[in-house]
């Protein structure tokens, strides 16, 4: 009897210890140098938008006439724009409208997406098959033009720029993972489950949803550097965020152009945030995918 | 091998016909109409009698159910109706523009070709040294970068260059002349935009060039080539990148189809009158039907660019054609 618990307690005591968070980052940034850059970015994005009115002592609306157009300097780190703003603190509250945006409608969009992707896969027959055909429509459906309509018909201004952005994103990440979710559907658990009788939400969200968590999170970083892109694009045409609030693309409407000869800062510094911000999310997503999911790897 | 084009061809039907019915409740949920619109250009008032007559002009006081049956019908007849806000033709709006929109998009693609597949060849042959991670930089800042800020820095560029040589400051022309007419002044004007899409496009291309050739350098018959003793470029250029560039020429023809998205913010840069700015005014203005022909159009030719691609696929790999 003795001798048994002895037993039994070293094996409790070889069981490795999962990895504390500092050490799995650690590992993450050993493996994928150019992924810890892109984190450390979306970091820096992150703290930047926490703690604006901290970093800077400008209101990022307020116009000083006396100050218009004016250069870079000890002042104005990047200097004005042509109603006298302080760029540096519309570019950090910028980076509050861009993340944001970037981050409710990736995640609102990718969840939504999940959910019809994984109950596509699940259910499978002619319920995936008109599913699909959806999709394709939606896919088909150019992501700028989609987000115009829904612009037109909602109006502009940040929130109806979100779910501009979050309803091209359902189709794509519901794609992704409905392939993943395929391969799941086939596999002993879930048949295990359905042989118990657990009904098909169950199945669905306790069941196949965990398991497609790798594909689902890979899709959603990728997204957010997207959603970025799409806002100041849409912000840019004038049909996104809307004027005073601070948003890169935004930023670079109208005076921008205008004044890009004499006043190149205005121009080059929001543009500068946005493909920051992007690359950012871009690289960190990239490296997430390999640490995810090493088949992908190449 | 026909079966398959057969089969493939029909599942166009559906999802042209969803975007149809798509395109035509997004449109007809935006709030506000053409008439009003049109009439009282934004404020005042008109008659109600006027307006009245307007909308029954435009049909527009039909049921929804006969709109859509009018708007299907001209579709399939390929009668495409006039422009609810200028009166003209749309054959004739688009017409217009359609060949500056697709002169850009050609050049562009062009562009990418140019730059992503000796890049992306150098890159996979080069893997894991500075040149693969300089030609990696290139191309996520290429797909962090927005086409339109890229266009802003080129026309900056411009100004700056131009005045720091010349004396003068020198600005792309901006009316539209076709290529055949005065090729100079035609591609002193698109070479621009074209580069601006172009950069972006060139990345997403480079990245699967990239990928798939490291994939086929892999492959038996790669190994056989080698240990054969042929040289390396023949054995680069021959065996592997010929079964590297299908991945290739898929990106290439989904990216080109979604160039439109692209162009309706290009053409905003470069002040262009072209089928992406049509398309934001279209839709501002409340324009059911060029809106509705326009996407239409770009759906036909994104459905048409991936059938093209799917059967290019199957004709070139056999296994895909017998599978299905």
């Amino acid at each position: 009897m003795a001798s048994t618990e002895t037993a039994s307690a070293t094996v409790i005591e070889d069981i490795p210890r999962r990895p504390t968070i500092l050490a799995t980052l650690g590992a993450f940034s050993r493996e994928n140098p150019l992924g810890a850059c892109g984190g450390f970015i979306v970091i820096v994005m992150i703290v930047m938008a926490f703690f604006a009115p901290w970093l800077t002592s400008y209101d990022p609306t307020a116009n000083d006439f006396g100050a218009m157009l004016a250069p870079p300097d000890g002042d104005h780190f990047l200097g004005t724009d042509q109603f006298g703003r302080d760029l540096l603190s519309r570019i950090i509250y910028g980076a509050r409208t861009a993340l944001l945006v970037g981050f409710v409608s990736s995640f609102v969009g990718c969840f939504l997406g999940l959910i019809l992707g994984v109950t596509s896969a699940y259910f499978g027959g002619r319920f995936d098959l008109l599913f699909q055909r959806v999709m394709d429509v939606f896919m088909a459906f150019p992501l700028i033009i989609l987000a115009l309509a829904v612009v037109a018909i909602f109006g502009t201004g940040v929130q109806n720029v979100i779910i501009a952005i979050t309803i091209p994103v359902i189709p794509r990440a519901a794609r992704i993972v409905r392939a993943s979710a395929l391969a799941i559907r086939e596999m002993p658990y879930v048949d295990a489950a359905r042989a118990n009788g657990f009904s098909h939400s169950r199945i669905i969200f306790r069941h196949m949803m965990p398991n497609v968590m790798a594909p689902f999170l890979i899709i959603l970083t990728a997204q957010v550097g997207q959603a970025i892109l799409i806002e100041a694009s849409l912000s840019y045409l004038g049909l996104g965020v809307q004027e005073p609030i601070p948003a890169w693309g935004l930023m670079l409407r109208g005076g921008a152009q205008e004044y890009a000869e004499s006043a190149p800062w205005v121009a080059i510094f929001p543009g500068l945030a946005i493909t920051l911000a992007v690359f950012g999310f871009n690289l960190f997503g990239d490296a997430l995918r390999d640490w995810l999911d090493p088949k992908m790897k190449t | 091998m026909f079966r398959y084009v057969v089969k493939r061809l029909l599942l166009m039907i559906p999802t042209l016909f969803g975007a149809a019915v798509l395109i035509f409740l997004l449109m007809r949920a935006i709030p506000g109409d053409i008439c009003y619109l049109r009439l009282a250009a934004g404020g005042g008032t008109v008659a109600p009698d006027v307006l009245r007559i307007c909308r029954a002009e435009l049909g527009l006081d039909q049921p929804l159910i006969a709109q859509f049956l009018t708007f299907i019908k001209g579709l399939v007849t390929f009668d495409f109706g006039k422009s609810m806000w200028t009166n003209r033709p749309i054959i004739e709006e688009i017409g217009l523009r359609f060949q500056l929109s697709l002169q850009v998009a050609i050049m562009a693609t062009l562009t990418a070709i140019l730059i992503a597949i000796p890049l992306g060849t150098i890159s996979a042959v080069r893997q894991n040294t500075w040149i693969d991670y300089f030609v990696r930089t290139f191309t996520i800042a290429g797909i962090a970068m927005p086409s339109f800020w890229l266009g802003i820095l080129i026309i900056l560029g411009i100004l700056i260059t131009s005045k720091a040589w010349f004396g003068v400051a020198w600005m792309p022309p901006i009316r539209y002349v076709p290529l055949w007419e005065d090729p100079w002044y035609n591609l002193s004007m698109l070479i621009w935009p074209a580069l601006a899409t172009g950069y972006r496009y060139s990345a997403v291309a480079t990245r699967m060039t990239r990928s798939a050739l490291l994939e086929v350098l892999r492959e038996d018959y790669v190994r056989t080539a080698r240990a054969k003793g042929l040289y390396e470029k023949l054995v680069i250029n021959r065996h592997a990148l010929r079964n590297a560039l299908l991945p290739v020429v898929t990106v290439l023809g989904i990216e080109f189809a979604f160039l439109m998205g692209g162009l309706v913010v290009t053409e905003q840069v470069f002040n262009l009158n072209g089928l992406g700015k049509l398309f934001v005014e279209s839709v501002l203005n409340h324009d059911y039907q060029m809106t509705q022909i326009l996407v239409m159009l770009v759906v036909a030719i994104f459905a048409f660019t991936n059938f093209v691609v799917d059967i290019l696929y199957a004709w070139l790999d056999p296994r895909i054609r017998y599978t299905r």
